[in-house]
């Protein structure tokens, strides 16, 4: 920000029109104040935890069971692993502008690592590193965290290698590129239990179990929701401030540049190439971190989870909550997760049983997302909570097609 | 690195092109070669094959590649549009006419279903850019790309209730059995597609270069203010190329339906993105690079899954999704392709 109120200042030491510029950049792009946001962010997931760590077993049994069936923990939980993703999918379409169809490609790729090293597929070697399990367990069997980090930049390699030939391309052609990424790395996935004679994956049948993951030396069961929801709101948190401390800086800046104008930006001086492989790497990295969380979420690596899907829920996400707004797109992934894992059929299952109706709820996902994206581009392009300077982007165009006397004129007649 | 300059670099990547270009092609005509040695028969069958499928990617390519040209939009949607097209071939010739085996009535009917597909296509694809696109027009790029996502997420639903979430299987009219010519079986099906196809794209090349609607496609995509400026009704000619685009998507829906016998929701999908594919090979916005493309891409396809010495079915998609990664890098203006400068 310090680098527009540093432009405006100089200038308006010159003329009264120019102060009046001030006056309307400040009131245009007034930074959200972000601490309120980070804070309340917290102080919301610090209550989600109390509520189901301390209020939900005092409560009466009908209570328990509504939870149970709406708002499970392990929803929200896989809610969680949801926003991680997110947050990486808004770096690189919310704020460098690339539309990235493909994303599913890293978060399979973090999986699979979780996969290799954190379970004892390559059951032919042994080890051991600062990892709970016992020792005498074949297979490469590393701590929860270094593999965090292990999946997060292999996957930041690989949106290197992904990126650095595409990213020349214009918009439209590296969304097809990215999707075909999105194809073959799954299908390598798929197709991975022989490739000329070595197995990467198991192929179909996947890798399960994953390591579940140590702490303070001790290692958490299957029903240690409490302590994962804690683990995945820490990565969470780690995303959203690297999102912000990234879009503060230099950086940052000359994303929302290329994002606005690819043209421009370059005519000014910003490095194209450079820039756009960083946010492709840093939403990789952030896959990656979502694709190792999965894993232990779910406690195995499939395949066929791994599909176009992902990428398009993803993207409903991003697009629903606000592109460019990380507290956005962390209200949009929690909305469209909860509805896609718990809230569509729980609702079904309540409108079934009361009407007597028989209507299979799961398979609207398909009008829901699809709805979502064509309503949000017909009517809020900014989404839910837009980021301010990308509204006035977004309807930029709308004003000069309706009316026929530009605004900006008219009020500057008026000054006069 | 410094005393380089641009031109000298812009040379060496040239050179690394060509030569790297050259020795892919060298080692697919060995490999080509190779299993023609092996096995001479199955090769021209699986070619033959391959020819009829890149013939049915053509028709759906060109949906892809007609709609690019005039508006500069990647029309997720066509794909599933196909699926579409699909499905209503099995309605009307199965469940509403119960067509099941080769006889004249259910020929006539094919003809008669043909052209209802054709029309059911061609609407519903008007219909959705009446309702979503035209809104979009001036709207940033994103804007209408992640729309046709959308529309296309909508039109898998739309075949989800229709057709169930499972494979189905129908009856085809289309005369079983094949014919041979010394050791080759050619079969009927595919022969007929090839003569339903090839009229319907000479019809299309005839429309649009010699009616006065195609001058004014061609017109509007060259430059829609101007062509306003001329005369021409600009949003009744980008209507009348969404129709053109989803008629020929409905016939390929028919072809498809009768020469396989499967409907699939998420079939659109597939066939789109291998269809865009060929669209994008033969550059983008041109009408013949669309039809060699998807040739290529038929004729690939079906030499890897279908040949003694080949990567198999399994790895076809990442076969063909290489080959467009590879041809975006290198030549992203496709084959026919004509580099075009950024509009400002």
């Amino acid at each position: 920000m310090s680098f527009i109120s540093n432009l405006t200042s100089k200038r308006s030491g010159n003329s009264n029109s120019a102060k009046q510029t001030k006056k309307q950049s400040q009131k245009g792009f007034k930074p959200v104040s972000q601490k309120k946001w980070a804070f309340g962010f917290l102080v919301a997931a610090a209550l989600v935890y109390i509520f189901f760590q301390y209020i939900v077993p005092h409560t009466p049994q009908g209570f328990q069971s509504v939870i149970q069936n709406w708002l499970p923990p392990s929803s929200v939980n896989e809610a969680l692993v949801w926003v991680i993703a997110a947050l990486g999918l808004n770096i690189v379409v919310g704020y460098a502008g690339l539309l990235d169809l493909g994303f599913v490609a890293f978060w399979a790729i973090g999986g699979y690592c979780a996969g290799w090293f954190m379970s004892d597929f390559f059951y032919q070697v042994k080890v051991h590193f600062l990892s709970e399990s016992q020792n005498a367990i074949p297979g490469i069997h590393l701590s929860f965290w270094a593999v965090l980090l292990i999946g997060a930049l292999v996957c930041a390699f690989f949106g290197l290698i992904i990126g650095a030939p595409t990213l020349r391309l214009k918009s439209d052609y590296l969304a097809i590129v990215t999707l075909g990424f999105g194809e073959i790395i799954p299908q390598v996935f798929t197709n991975g239990q022989d490739i000329d004679g070595f197995n990467i994956s198991n192929g179909t049948k996947g890798i399960a179990p994953v390591d579940s993951i140590g702490i303070f030396g001790k290692r958490l069961g299957p029903f240690d929701l409490d302590y994962k929801y804690l683990i995945y709101v820490f990565i969470a948190v780690v995303m959203v401030y690297i999102s912000l401390r990234l879009r503060g800086g230099r950086l940052g800046r000359a994303w929302l540049a290329i994002r606005e104008d690819e043209l421009a930006a370059s005519m000014m001086g910003v490095p194209l190439m450079r820039s756009k492989l960083s946010a492709y790497a840093v939403g990789a990295f952030s896959g990656g971190l979502a694709g190792v969380a999965y894993a232990t979420h779910v406690d195995g690596i499939f395949a066929s989870r791994f599909n176009f899907s992902i990428s398009i829920i993803l993207l409903a996400m991003v697009v629903l909550g606000g592109m460019g707004n990380v507290w956005g797109v962390i209200l949009g992934a929690l909305i469209i997760a909860w509805v896609n894992s718990t809230g569509l059929s729980a609702l079904g299952n309540t409108i079934n049983s009361n009407l007597h109706t028989n209507i299979d709820f799961p398979s609207y996902t398909y009008l829901l997302f699809g709805g979502v994206l064509i309503l949000m581009m017909l009517f809020r392009r900014e989404g839910l909570l837009p980021e301010a300077r990308l509204k006035r982007i977004m309807h930029e165009t709308d004003k000069a097609e309706d009316n026929e006397q530009p605004h900006e004129f008219i009020s500057e007649e008026e000054d006069l | 690195m410094a005393g380089i300059t641009y031109k000298q670099r812009q040379l060496r990547r040239r050179y690394i092109e060509r030569s790297l270009g050259t020795i892919t092609a060298a080692g697919i005509a060995f490999w080509l070669i190779i299993n023609f040695i092996k096995s001479p028969s199955q090769f021209f069958e699986v070619s033959f094959t391959g020819l009829s499928n890149g013939i049915l990617y053509a028709l759906i390519a060109l949906g892809y590649t007609l709609v690019y040209g005039i508006i500069e939009l990647i029309n997720f949607a066509h794909g599933d549009l196909f699926m579409l097209g699909t499905l209503f071939a099995a309605q009307v010739v199965t469940v509403w006419f119960k067509q099941t085996h080769s006889t004249p009535e259910g020929w006539a009917l094919l003809v008669v279903a043909l052209f209802a597909g054709m029309a059911f296509c061609g609407s519903i694809n008007m219909g959705i850019e009446r309702f979503a696109y035209r809104r979009l027009r001036r709207a940033p790029k994103l804007a209408p790309l992640i729309t046709a996502v959308g529309m296309s997420f909508i039109l898998q639903f739309v075949g989800l209730q229709w057709n169930g979430s499972g494979q189905k299987e129908w009856p085809s009219v289309l005369p079983q059995g094949a014919l041979k010519i010394g050791t080759v079986h050619l079969p009927y099906t595919t022969i007929i597609s090839f003569l339903v196809t090839i009229p319907i794209l000479i019809a299309l090349s005839y429309v649009v270069t010699r009616t006065k609607q195609g001058k004014a496609m061609r017109a509007t995509a060259q430059d829609q203010d101007a062509s306003r400026l001329m005369g021409i009704n600009v949003n009744r000619t980008i209507s009348f190329t969404f129709a053109l685009g989803g008629a020929l998507a409905g016939a390929a829906g028919l072809l498809f339906e009768q020469t396989s016998g499967l409907t699939e929701y998420n079939l659109g999908y597939q066939l789109g993105l291998i269809a865009f594919t060929s669209a994008v090979m033969g550059g983008i916005g041109n009408l013949q690079g669309a039809v060699l493309g998807a040739i290529i891409i038929g004729m690939t396809q079906a030499l890897n899954d279908g040949l003694p010495i080949g990567l198999g079915q399994q790895w076809s998609n990442t076969v063909v999704f290489s080959i467009l990664i590879l041809l975006m890098v290198f030549k992203p203006t496709g084959l026919l392709g004509k580099p075009l400068t950024e509009k400002v």
